[in-house]
């Protein structure tokens, strides 16, 4: 089987059950007796194993499938959590990390067996079962447990399979209808790599010769490999026992079939459960030819199932996708199509917008054709918004790993500190997500290595022992903020400029005018780093430096607060340059603008009367406060429209704790856009944070609330 | 613009006009042309840059060569054209065109490099001279064209 087109969704998707991994260990952690965590675990485990082993990498396989033996005896409760085996975990994950890393640059899992890891796992599995108990750790893996006795059956493991009445019936009507009701036992050879893809030549052999009632594991277990070396089947055939049996032998890799005419008055007694399982799982069988993929695919409907099986299917269908890992749900697309698919709604919308002028123009107005123009824009417009919202996500994605990092750092630097994460809901284009993982990552680093002091220093200070650091990120204005800060140190201006000079950055007497603000510059200074010890966590003078660059390539920018002794805090600023914003657009003279509605405080009705000079400015009086007034034709340089003793429309933007009240001519609305930049071409422009495209097609620009302050 | 290739070889221009007087830009450099549309001004920028537009879900900056030439204003007419400009250092850019009129390909001995003597402040956006039917051709040269003035 060529697996190779599937490297991308494995990669992908391990990287998925990986992070998810760290999270739910990381969960673990805190609360060992949470049975959903421990089950969700137990899932991703599973998953993963079930993946590496159809791509055909096998150690990845194998230490899966050991974490999985100790996931699923914690699952028993055989094992209690303890804190040395969430550190074996992790080290597992970063294996199994290095495994992807492998994979995505070679296609190769690398040659690292991680036997240390495996003993390590095993240890603990020994450690706390008793003797007898190893083996449940293995038949737990298949959901519906097999009896585990097969002494009086011979290896005729289908004689187990616990038929319900539906299907009872479906055999007994067909043993009338003078076929073959039989039984057969698969057995795979232990060398087999593939089992699943064995299994399912297999199924495609027996099914040439007849149909498969039942199977024990389930149809859909076996697809995911959920099954040790044999599987069994019943079947209903026109074809002679050999034939079947030859049919299936005639698969590679596969050690021996058996297999007998059952009897039917002898067969075991209909068990419910067994019933309720059953009916679903046919279903699969019978279309496995489409999803051979490792990917689970969703049910395919039935089409072959018998009348009988069929009225009970419908209950059963809600049942099954619970056993499925919830990645079905989502597509992933290349970000190259969205663009595509984005300028082509684009493009729709404004070929609609011609079309309701030619009508107009052309005076065939009638209601038919207004009303279906009407249609066509509300059409148009989700259609536009549903795109845009798609480029967008939440940085979850990219900070969710940062609590595991922090918790290695506390081991390696040993010192004590907790990370607190606040707004992992922003939203940013996809691209800028995928980008700001390795800045923030070196800048939580360096808060905890170089911002922090270790827990004696602390008490002394008479801080809490548990160092902070905070990741916060919210959406400000036009730009996205992710802020870092610790309450560690801060920065010592002092000692940065002597390290400056000792590395020949600067002299000693640029040194000595440097204002605070440019010390702390110096730590952006590419080959600077103040660490007196080079710690494999920070300090190899390239952090910083590597940050600034990134984070501008993605138009950002990033500003440093420091207090000495009270900490640090460093700020990211990103452009939303895709960004969907709720704007209020106004008009002013003839042209249309938008303003972030985040920056607006209030809208005012100003009579002109109460506009007073304070200094030869413009200001009003407000609650209380004096609010400078821009009038923002003057700036724009528009001409106003507006009577001048019309009262003024003013809208109250605010910085920070500065206010001003820019006068428009009149309100359009709030609408939700779409930020562009306006290219690098204008970029004098300052008070325009970038252009939005409306709905008709036409280009608004975006007032920059923060510049105009 | 590049140095003129070896003497056999040819370059396409795509012929326009401004005023009186035919230009020729490199149609290598040229990624599409637009009909006249409303452009969005975009306040306190140099007055050759007349705004932007929206190209297919694309904010484009578009420049008036006239004012950057020191020529009279643009005034639009039904030939009025924006050529869609794609250059290494500045980007996507559109520049406004009385017309378009042709393709033509020029033999390299068919172009002039610009000589000194002819006038000073055009000079600087001319890379040289075209000959062609009989009619002479100022090619442009783009890169000092959109530069954005010191």
């Amino acid at each position: 089987m060529d697996v190779s087109q599937y490297l991308e969704i494995f990669l992908d998707e391990t990287n998925e059950h990986l992070q998810n991994l760290n999270t739910q260990i990381l969960s673990l952690e805190q609360e060992p007796d949470n049975m959903d965590t421990i089950n969700e675990i137990f899932r991703a485990a599973h998953s993963l194993k079930g993946m590496a082993g159809t791509m055909g990498y096998k150690r990845m396989q194998n230490l899966t499938h050991d974490m999985e033996n100790v996931f699923s005896e914690v699952r028993n409760g055989n094992i209690t959590v303890k804190a040395s085996m969430i550190d074996v975990l992790f080290q597992c994950l970063d294996a199994l990390e290095e495994y992807n890393t492998n994979i995505r640059e070679n296609a190769d899992e690398g040659t690292n067996d991680n036997e240390p890891l495996i003993k390590e796992l095993n240890l603990i599995l020994n450690g706390e079962t008793d003797d007898g108990e190893e083996d449940s750790a293995e038949a737990v893996e298949e959901e519906v447990a097999a009896p585990a006795s097969t002494g009086d059956t011979g290896g005729r493991k289908w004689l187990e399979i616990k038929l319900g009445d539906s299907e009872l019936n479906v055999l007994k009507e067909a043993s009338k209808q003078g076929k073959n009701v039989l039984g057969l036992t698969v057995k795979v050879q232990e060398s087999c790599i593939l089992k699943a893809a064995r299994a399912f030549l297999v199924f495609k052999a027996i099914e040439e010769n007849g149909e498969i009632i039942m199977s024990n594991p389930s149809a859909q277990d076996i697809e995911d490999e959920k099954f040790e070396l044999d599987f069994s089947l019943i079947i209903v055939s026109d074809a002679s026992l050999e034939q079947v049996l030859t049919a299936a032998r005639s698969v590679s890799e596969i050690e021996d079939v058996i297999g007998d005419v059952m009897d039917l008055d002898h067969v075991s007694a209909p068990v419910h459960e067994a019933a309720k399982e059953a009916p679903a799982k046919t279903e699969q069988e019978t279309k496995p030819a489409e999803t051979p993929a490792p990917v689970a695919a969703p049910a395919a409907p039935a089409a072959a199932a018998k009348p009988q099986t069929k009225t009970k299917k419908k209950a059963d269908e809600k049942k099954a996708p619970a056993n499925k890992p919830v990645v079905n749900r989502t597509v992933r697309v290349d970000i190259e199509k969205l663009d595509t698919l984005m300028n082509l709604v684009s493009e729709l919308i404004i070929a609609k917008n011609s079309l309701v002028s030619a009508s107009a123009v052309s005076g065939t107005s009638s209601t038919t054709v207004n009303e279906q123009i009407e249609y066509l824009e509300s059409v148009t417009t989700s259609l536009h918004e549903s795109v845009m919202k798609v480029r967008m996500v939440p940085i979850e994605s990219t900070v969710s790993k940062f609590p595991r990092m922090v918790r290695d750092l506390q081991k390696t630097l040993g010192k004590k500190m907790e990370l607190y994460m606040s707004g992992e809901e922003t939203e940013l284009d996809r691209t800028v997500v995928d980008e700001i993982g390795d800045p923030l990552m070196h800048l939580l680093r360096n808060s905890a290595d170089h911002g922090l002091e270790s827990a004696e220093l602390r008490k002394e200070r008479g801080k809490p022992e548990v160092g902070s650091i905070f990741l916060e990120a919210y959406q400000d204005g036009n730009n996205v903020v992710i802020e870092v800060r610790d309450d560690g140190n801060g920065i010592d201006t002092e000692a940065v400029r002597n390290k400056a000079i000792e590395k020949g950055i600067i002299t000693p007497e640029q040194a000595e005018n440097m204002s605070e603000k440019d010390s702390i510059d110096l730590l952006f200074h590419a080959g600077f780093s103040t660490a007196k010890v080079v710690s494999d966590v920070s300090g190899r003078g390239v952090g910083l430096d590597v940050v600034k660059s990134k984070i501008e390539a993605l138009s950002g920018e990033v500003e440093v607060k420091s207090k000495l002794g009270e900490g640090s805090s460093w700020i990211i600023r990103l452009p939303l340059t895709l960004a969907i914003i709720q704007a209020l657009m106004v008009d002013i003279g003839n042209e249309k603008y938008a303003i972030s509605l985040g920056s607006i405080q209030t809208i005012e009705d100003i009579s002109p009367n109460d506009v007073k000079l304070v200094e030869a400015k413009e200001v009003i009086q407000l609650r209380d406060l004096v609010i400078p007034l821009i009038r923002l034709n003057r700036i724009l340089d528009i001409e106003s429209k507006k009577d001048p003793n019309d009262n003024l429309v003013v809208v109250v933007v605010k910085k920070g704790d500065k206010q001003a009240g820019l006068v428009v001519d009149e309100l359009i609305g709030q609408q939700e856009i779409v930020i562009k930049s306006l290219g690098k071409y204008i970029s004098k422009c300052k008070i325009i944070s970038g252009a939005t495209v409306l709905g008709d097609g036409e280009v608004a620009l975006i007032l920059d609330a923060n510049t105009l302050i | 613009m590049e140095e003129l290739k070896v003497v056999g070889e040819t370059t396409q221009f795509i012929v326009i006009k401004l005023g009186d007087e035919q230009y020729g830009i490199d149609i290598k450099y040229i990624d599409n042309i637009v009909r006249m549309q409303h452009i969005t001004r975009v306040p306190k920028v140099d007055t050759y840059l007349k705004g932007v537009i929206n190209l297919r879900g694309e904010v484009i900056p578009v420049m008036s060569i006239r004012i950057k030439m020191g020529l009279e204003p643009d005034v639009e007419t039904k030939s009025t054209r924006i050529i869609i400009l794609k250059l290494e250092q500045h980007g996507t850019i559109g520049v406004i065109v009385d017309e378009v009129k042709e393709v033509v390909t020029l033999e390299n001995d068919q172009i002039e490099k610009i000589a000194y003597d002819s006038k000073e402040e055009m000079r600087s956006f001319l890379c040289g001279i075209g000959k062609c039917d009989g009619g002479l051709i100022s090619l442009l040269d783009l890169n000092s064209v959109v530069l954005e003035n010191a």
